[in-house]
């Protein structure tokens, strides 16, 4: 019984980190490719989400269309969010990015209920509700489709950066962004592509995420999980980004189970933190970050 | 093939660092840059590739014109574009990428695979040393390594005009000679043209048709190598030679009594 309750609490916490490894996806390779640290993750995926309700519930569409139109949404929101705003602010200190990107958060989240108004609506997944139960798992369908969706994105992004020519020059820009424009990359638009792919993560996030929870300004409290996501896997590392999210995941799933009942809950809440602490005092750039190479 | 008329070059629209060079170079030839540093040969080299703007430096008077089109102004992705290629001072290889990938991204402007692999086996045929460390990060390569990746990646992109600076840079001689043969292969068998900058003068005199002394972003002395190698300031001041040829020793130095004399 007892083993059995832990193997519970695993196999959800597998499948949550799998949403969380998705989201910081998007963190991930924008810091990868442009440097920029993106505060403003978790409203990007709040935004897809009440993009795609208020296609479904608002305008009754059909659930692909929502998909669709927070796919495209996103993709010219992040496109124009790097001319606009990012373009501007390259070369000058970090620190100007991540003000402008914790401004941003603001105003995403201020302006999303403008616009798609507060109240909660629903995303309703084509998968049937009835949890699936295999030996001492109860797998709830919504979350194995956003693991999955989750898995074969990390696969494909994976692939992209390994295996592609667009992918060896966008790691090439990430390296050395002098030397690659001297290799007639054009810079920029890899800087667009690597915003592009943040978007595309954050719609699918925000459809599965806002489906789980339900749609309004709280999801983008996603984005609190994403650094310690990021900061345990590597900023720059998208197995780090899986095994980050996974390690997540299961540590707040067995903390809720475990400790809550002790102390009276909100353990989930706080103990990836804990974790991300801990990792930074021992491995500052993480599982599988980049280490700066010293030769000697 | 490659003409400077008379650039200036200004850095955050204020410091002039350049003012006034003219520098052109001869299909097939190699041509050489030597000064100390700061006098502005990396500059140079900048203005030419366009890299100059993502420093905030600007080309402010004069033209820079290759294959009778105006190129300053031009991205440095387009100037690759169209046959420039730079291997950078101090090599700066794509650390965490293979010397494969290395290879891959200096050849990201061809339009085609095939063309790609053919690049990337001409570059091996060269450097054969490369091929043996084609799967090992570049950013732990050997300091000769990693040069000869730079210059391998400066091919990928098939260019007509390769700008390399400083390539014996914390070299060891022998490193160095094997290097500048390599060069003077390529320029030969694949019809280069190469603007070198350079401190070490010997070498670089060497190796060149034809060179140019810069110095406070002036060029000050220009001529063929072999005139350039027997003036008088340049081996005393370039070479360290005596003006009877002799190597000199430092214990003789008496400064105070020669000056340069360019300009007169």
């Amino acid at each position: 019984m007892e083993l059995d309750f832990t193997l519970l609490l695993i196999g959800n916490g597998v499948l949550i980190g799998l949403m969380y490894s998705l989201i910081a996806l998007g963190f991930v390779v924008v810091y990868k490719a442009t440097d920029a640290i993106n505060f403003a993750q978790g409203e990007f995926v709040m935004l897809a989400a009440l993009m795609s309700a208020a296609v479904t519930v608002l305008m009754e569409l059909p659930f692909w269309v929502g998909v669709l139109v927070s796919l495209l949404g996103m993709i010219s929101f992040s496109f124009g969010l790097e001319r606009v705003v990012l373009r501007p602010l390259l070369g000058r200190p970090i620190v100007a990015v991540i003000m402008a990107t914790i401004g941003l958060a603001a105003i995403l989240r201020g302006l999303g209920p403008l616009f798609f108004g507060a109240e909660t609506r629903s995303i309703t997944l084509p998968v049937g509700d009835e949890p699936i139960i295999l030996g001492p798992f109860m797998l709830q369908p919504v979350q194995v489709t956003g693991a999955a969706v989750a898995l074969l994105f990390l696969g494909g992004f994976t692939w992209f950066f390994l295996k592609s020519r667009m992918g060896v020059a966008m790691r090439a820009v990430a390296d050395n962004q002098q030397v690659a424009m001297a290799m007639g990359i054009n810079v920029e638009r890899y800087f667009a592509l690597a915003w592009a792919m943040a978007g595309i993560v954050s719609a699918l996030g925000g459809v599965v995420w806002g489906a789980m929870l339900g749609v309004d300004v709280h999801v983008s409290l996603v984005g609190l999980k994403v650094f310690p996501v990021v900061i345990l896997g590597g900023l720059d590392s998208i197995i780090g980004a899986v095994v980050g999210g996974l390690i997540v995941g299961i540590v707040e799933n067995l903390a809720a189970g475990y400790l809550d009942p002790l102390v009276g809950g909100g353990t989930k809440d706080f103990a990836p933190y804990v974790l991300m602490i801990i990792a930074l005092m021992i491995r500052p750039y993480g599982i599988f970050g980049k280490r700066k190479i010293e030769r000697v | 093939m490659l003409t400077l008329n008379n650039i200036e070059v200004v850095y955050d629209g204020v410091i002039l660092v350049l003012r006034g060079v003219s520098v052109s170079v001869q299909e097939g030839t190699i041509t050489t840059v030597l000064g100390a540093n700061g006098a502005g040969k990396t500059t140079t080299l900048k203005a030419i590739s366009g890299v100059l703007r993502s420093e905030r430096g600007e080309v402010t008077k004069g033209s820079i014109e290759y294959d009778g089109r105006r190129i300053d102004g031009m991205r440095a992705f387009e100037v690759t574009k169209i046959g420039i290629a730079q291997v950078f001072e101090g090599r700066r290889v794509f650390e965490h990428l293979t010397t494969e990938e290395n290879l891959i991204a200096g050849g990201h402007i061809q339009p085609d695979n095939a063309k790609i692999r053919r690049g990337i086996d001409l570059v091996y045929s060269y450097f054969p040393r490369l091929r043996e460390r084609r799967q090992q990060q570049s950013g732990y390569l050997s300091g000769g390594e990693q040069q000869m990746l730079a210059i391998g990646r400066a091919l990928m992109s098939s260019p007509k005009v390769v700008l390399l600076d400083e390539p014996s840079l914390g070299l060891a001689p022998m490193l160095v000679e094997e290097i500048f043969g390599i060069v003077g292969r390529l320029v030969k068998q694949e019809k280069l043209s190469v603007l070198l900058v350079e401190q070490n003068a010997t070498m670089a005199l060497a190796v060149a048709d034809h060179g140019y002394v810069m110095e406070n972003g002036r060029i000050v002395l220009e001529g063929p190598a072999d005139k350039l190698r027997d003036n008088s300031d340049i081996k005393e001041f370039y070479l360290g030679l005596n003006e009877g040829g002799a190597r000199k020793s430092y214990r003789d130095t008496k400064h105070y009594k020669r000056r340069k004399r360019w300009l007169s």
